[in-house]
């Protein structure tokens, strides 16, 4: 009894995303139930469940970079132009060099890093809004990643991009593999060292940081480096799934999608808690809302409405006054019985 | 328990029955009961988590009440939020300045009810309206200018004007006197009198005993959340009002001053000529091991500014510094923590607490940051550090997860002291240790000092409260005007001589 309290004192939050997930799977389910089908075949998992998640990946890796960013009170737009940029990149060196491939993944994350940095030295040093120094390169982005390509769309062909794009490894897709291993590899960097604890000490409150001795500006150039890799990877799963790098459309309005799924983890955008685990929960709400949309008939142009509407829906069921509210009526209809 | 005693007989303005509210695990109020006349000034006292914010919370429909019933007016009163409870005729002023500061004192008396004409806002009557609300509370100041031109204790009284000016009937005036000086506390109580007259009451809460005599007719303790009593302040002495609120009486208090000088061969700290332009004019000062040295003086004096600037949080540009017989240049927090300092800041809310993160968190952070990122400290470890700090200092929180910005202010500051004593500095910067904090979490902290030199430790407390630095420190430096103008030590400190010295 005494284990069970403390399991809920630690983290009462947690329960808001998922429920919303589990909620919206459920209802599916019943209006249709081949859609919570799982079935394996061809060595490999297939179903609308698998999919979702397949498709949810370069949200979520994108949202992880993006939740730290968050943490320290900050906010990346430019990830979904660092796709853009990093894909070009990978594509371009696939086809027009013989470097192997783990260097082309080396070197595109290395460039998504280098970005993050150039992003971390504007807010940390020179002191720029995060929100604009991170729109420079949102706006400009798009435009260099033409610039790699020379403006055309680059089709590759890679067994290595193949495999990223559509292989299975023990019947799990590979970027499932992927991405778990960010994820983990992710929470024993914060969670097993104190960087975590010092990232969000930094986003509550730098000055009170500082005079108990963390210094913030190196901590917030990590936290953009951090965010621009994981956008290389994303950026790379991207291209592999159409073995093309297509600039104009390659990770269009994903940072919305990231910040979108921070958001529905229950962090805050002043800083402070940076939640992992649901950070990827809110990535698949948001994927599983769009593969329904898509897959429901609902006429093109009403799907972003719709996708809209129903996560305003989950952010005000997860919302402090909702459950203020609900609990007032509790009471109220408590007091009712009673007096009665 | 307490006499309750009806000033007049006529029908209470408000009275409170049995008002309850728990939050998880803790009863921060429990049954409290009593009422207020028409035309009184009542005081609302009890150490930090006393209840007293709740209470006015609770009051103004901040938090719902778990039970019990208020009655305002001869009416049900039940207020859904401040505003709603402003309109009711119950007006909240709080220690914090809730105005707007790069806005002027017009638009800021004026935010909620714009006079309009056509439409459109009218200037020239919303001034209008802000002279006549000013003159009410006997302010004569420009309100076209921008609020933060003028100082704390000019908003304290424009938040006042704002706050009676929609005819309120109860004014709450939550430590409206913190940050005030003595001229401008006898300002605040003229206007206090003068509200008294037109029949407004006031709940009046504050740390300082000396205005509850001076302006109060009745006073309400609560402790621990509880009812305690309700008594005519005429009737109750000091005495016996701190020993309701604490359960300890005053002799205890102040009991067993410790005056040896200390060796001067071992000083942990020299500084020598050390200053900064337009910050702080150069100062000579030593601190010997195990010794405690008062910095006194008014605010703005230079007492918060020799802090920062020994802790590396203002960059110096002449002098030197000595740590432990070694030359240092500190250019960092981070470095002075090197050095084996640590610093509790003025504000602790602003500089102080980190209030999204746990007690847990907040009490190893700066050991933490000592030790670096890559050499975490190990959970179990943690636990067990912050739980002796927890009992040895007596911190009152129901558990370690607990967000720091939940807790009291006193308990607040606890976990401060022990974020600091965990780096086990050899030198710690105390600057207002006890500001806000009730007389019980007051002696706590003053026998928490005293043992920490005893055990060897240093301590630099800049205080404004000289009957609390006449009590334990050794040595007292004071402070004018950004200098240091005198330094006393043994029995030449005394509140007298400290005041002379200001004085002169």
């Amino acid at each position: 009894m005494k284990e069970r309290k403390k399991f809920l004192d630690i983290n009462p939050k947690i329960w808001g995303p998922i429920f919303s997930l589990v909620v919206i799977i459920v209802i599916m389910g019943i209006i249709d139930p081949g859609f919570i089908q799982i079935e394996f075949k061809d060595g490999r998992l297939y179903g609308s469940l698998i999919d979702i998640l397949v498709r949810a990946t370069p949200t979520a890796i994108i949202a992880l970079g993006m939740a730290v960013v968050i943490g320290t009170k900050g906010i990346d737009l430019s990830v979904g132009s660092v796709v853009a940029i990093c894909g070009a990149v990978a594509a371009v060196l696939i086809v027009e060099t013989q470097l192997p491939f783990f260097m082309v993944v080396i070197v595109s994350v290395l460039v998504g890093g280098g970005i993050g940095f150039l992003n971390g030295i504007m807010v940390s040093f020179i002191g720029i809004q995060p929100i604009i120094a991170t729109l420079i390169l949102m706006v400009s982005g798009r435009g260099i990643a033409q610039l790699v390509t020379g403006g055309r769309a680059v089709s590759f062909d890679s067994t290595a991009m193949d495999i990223i794009g559509s292989g299975a490894l023990l019947a799990i897709p590979v970027r499932l593999w992927i991405m778990t291993a960010l994820v983990l590899c992710t929470v024993l960097l914060l969670r097993k060292t104190a960087l975590g604890l010092f990232l969000e000490s930094v986003g509550a409150n730098a000055k009170a940081s500082r005079l108990l001795g963390i210094e913030a500006r190196m901590l917030k150039v990590i936290a953009y480096i951090f965010s621009g890799m994981c956008a290389a990877v994303a950026g790379m799963i991207l291209i592999a799934d159409v073995s093309t790098a297509e600039i104009n459309r390659l990770g269009l309005w994903l940072e919305l999608d990231a910040i979108l799924a921070v958001v529905l983890a229950g962090a805050s955008l002043n800083g402070g808690r940076i939640y992992l685990g649901l950070t990827i929960i809110g990535a698949l709400i948001i994927q599983t809302l769009t593969t329904i949309i898509f897959s429901s008939g609902v006429p093109v142009e009403y799907n972003l409405i719709v996708k809209a509407c129903i996560i305003l829906a989950v952010l005000l069921i997860q919302s402090e006054t909702t459950k203020n509210y609900v609990s007032q009526l509790r009471t109220k209809s408590l007091e009712n019985r009673h007096a009665e | 328990m307490g006499v309750l005693e009806p000033v007049v007989d006529v029908q209470p303005l408000l009275e409170i029955k049995n008002i309850s509210k728990g939050f998880a695990g803790v009863q921060a109020l429990n049954k409290v009961s009593f009422s207020i006349a028409p035309g009184e000034i009542h005081a609302l006292l009890g150490e930090n988590g006393a209840g007293k914010s709740t209470f006015i919370k609770v009051l103004t429909g901040v938090y719902t009440r778990d039970s019990g019933k208020i009655l305002f007016d001869g009416q049900d009163f039940h207020a859904t939020s401040s505003g709603h409870a402003q309109t009711q005729g119950v007006s909240t002023v709080y220690q914090e300045v809730n105005l707007i500061p790069t806005m002027t004192v017009t638009e800021n008396l004026t935010l909620l009810q714009q006079p309009k004409r056509f439409g459109l806002i009218s200037p020239k009557r919303a001034k209008q309206r802000a002279l006549e609300m000013l003159e009410r509370v006997g302010l004569n100041i420009d309100p076209s200018k921008q609020l933060d031109s003028y100082s704390i204790a000019v908003q304290q009284l424009v938040a006042i004007a704002r706050a009676i000016g929609t005819k309120a009937k109860l004014l709450i005036l939550d430590e409206p006197t913190a940050s005030l000086d003595a001229k401008e506390v006898l300002r605040l109580f003229e206007l206090m009198r003068q509200l008294k007259s037109q029949g407004i009451s006031i709940i009046f809460v504050t740390h300082f005993l000396d205005q509850v005599y001076e302006i109060t007719d009745r006073i309400t303790v609560l402790r621990n959340g509880s009812f305690i009593g309700t008594y005519a302040t005429k009737k109750l002495p000091q005495a016996e009002l701190i020993h309701a609120m604490v359960g300890k009486s005053l002799d205890e208090l102040t009991s067993g001053s410790n005056r040896e000088t200390s060796d001067s061969a071992d000083d942990v700290l020299r500084i020598q000529n050390f200053g900064k332009q337009r910050f702080l004019k150069p100062v000579d000062l030593s601190i010997a091991k195990g010794e405690i040295v008062g910095l006194a003086g008014m605010l703005g004096s230079g007492r918060s500014e020799l802090c920062e600037i020994i802790f590396g949080a203002q960059a110096v540009d002449q002098g030197s510094m000595e740590i432990a017989q070694n030359a240092v240049h500190i250019k960092s927090p981070k470095q002075a923590i090197d050095h084996g300092l640590g610093y509790c800041p003025e504000d602790r809310k602003i500089d102080g607490i980190i209030a999204e993160l746990s007690v847990r968190e907040n009490m190893i952070l700066a050991l933490q940051a000592k030790r670096g990122w890559l050499k975490p400290i190990p959970m179990t470890e943690q636990k067990a550090m912050v739980e002796s700090m927890i009992e040895r200092l007596s911190i009152k929180t129901p558990n370690l997860n607990k967000p720091i910005g939940e807790l009291s202010g006193g308990n607040q500051q606890k976990v401060i002291l022990a974020r600091w004593l965990l780096t086990q500095p050899t030198l710690l910067l105390l600057d207002e240790p006890t500001r806000g904090i009730d007389i019980g979490a007051h002696h706590d902290i003053i026998a928490i000092m005293k043992e920490l030199c005893e055990q060897g430790m240093s301590l630099l407390v800049a205080s404004s409260e000289l009957e609390e630095l006449v009590i334990f420190a050794h040595r007292v430096v004071v402070m004018k005007d950004r200098k240091k103008v005198m330094e006393l030590t043994g029995s030449d400190i005394s509140q007298k001589s400290i005041v002379n010295a200001i004085a002169q």
